[in-house]
């Protein structure tokens, strides 16, 4: 039940977020500094995100065969593969390796 | 029928399929985390926007509390407010409309109408893409998270796997340019630093924090990082105009 909380609580604050820009006057817009901040942020976020679902366990720090799911996922995008084409080879590369041994 | 002419609706129908395909992906991850049915649902219906969906059920994922994941999300929506003040200067919704309007603000739709010179062409656009997606985007939500729900063992299939791709992918297109390389770079290492020390889901967002001190001292293009995640004119569209008629919306 708390995670519903947060979940709702999650899905309200996007909409206001959405919302409020459409309240906010264009003049903020010439500050180019906020526009700045929320996309140097977002860039900051999706990499943090990138590196804990890599090798985070928890509190540790671990090299396990989410590195080769890392790997292929960088070469699939580096190809230029779609989207749903870089989740399915990183999704493949980790079961592989754990066919192989190396979880 | 003068639609099936019109260039913006062309985009934004492709870009529907292209971004509302992944819904799968979002729906298998979040099932494969131990969200329910109907909270994966919630996510795409009332959430709506792809990165602090996978935001909120990464860090869950990885053993962050309820809290922590709710202000990945948050701080990974910041942008949609941003954009939200660019299509409000750009199409000039008027009355009830900015309400529903704003709940399709996500990078997609922004992008597809911005890429357009003309007002109505703007609009219809924004409209195609963000309805488009949003339908599909469920669709195919609903799609993963029974799908996934049937697989078993989510580690078996490389589901942890697909989970640091989709980030990546998600990534991977705002890494245009050297700067958002550093920043990227900073953002990971903090992170690597900070996991042993705090909570799970916290590195999270003290790169969060390293990434918007950044963006706050340092002087680089200002719509840095507000790239699309799927770009609707990577193919053949005359211009790749996203950038110059974003920024010349800001006048």
């Amino acid at each position: 039940m708390n995670l519903w909380l947060w979940i709702l609580v999650a899905c309200g604050l996007a909409y206001f977020t959405k919302l409020s820009g459409y309240f906010v006057p264009a003049k903020l817009l010439r500050s180019p500094r906020m526009m700045r901040v929320a996309g140097t942020m977002t860039i900051g976020l999706l990499a943090s995100l990138t590196v804990v679902n890599a090798v985070a366990s928890g509190q540790a720090l671990a090299f396990d065969a989410r590195l080769g799911a890392l790997a292929a996922g960088a070469i699939a995008l580096w190809l230029r593969a779609p989207f749903l084409v870089v989740v399915i080879v990183g999704s493949a590369a980790a079961a592989c390796l754990r066919l192989l041994g190396w979880h | 029928m003068k639609l099936r002419e019109s260039p913006a609706v062309k985009v934004g129908l492709s870009i529907s399929i292209a971004t509302g395909l992944y819904g799968v992906s979002f729906g298998a991850l979040a099932s494969a985390s131990g969200f329910t049915f109907w909270q994966t649902m919630t996510f795409s219906l009332f959430m709506f926007s792809g990165g602090s969906q996978f935001a909120f059920i990464g860090v869950v994922a990885g053993g962050g509390s309820g809290v922590a994941a709710m202000t990945a999300a948050a701080l990974l929506g910041l942008r949609n407010g941003i954009y939200g003040m660019q299509m409000n200067a750009l199409l000039r919704p008027k009355g009830w409309l900015k309400y529903p309007q704003a709940h399709i603000t996500i990078d997609e739709s922004t992008a597809t109408a911005s890429g357009q010179s003309s007002p109505d062409e703007r609009r219809r656009g924004f409209w195609t893409a963000g309805i488009g997606i949003f339908v599909l985007w469920n669709i195919f939500t609903a799609v993963g998270a029974l799908a996934g729900d049937a697989l078993g063992d989510p580690k078996q299939w490389g589901l942890d796997g697909a989970a640091v791709a989709a980030f990546l992918g998600l990534l991977w297109p705002r890494l245009k340019g050297r700067e958002p390389w550093a920043i990227a770079a900073a953002a990971a290492l903090a992170t690597v630093i900070a996991v042993p020390f705090v909570p799970a889901g916290v590195p999270i967002l003290v790169a969060a924090v390293v990434a918007g001190a950044i963006g706050w001292f340092s002087h680089g293009r200002s719509d840095e990082g507000m790239e699309p995640d799927v770009d609707p004119y990577a193919h053949g569209h005359a211009e790749p105009g996203g950038q110059e008629s974003r920024e010349s919306s800001a006048e």
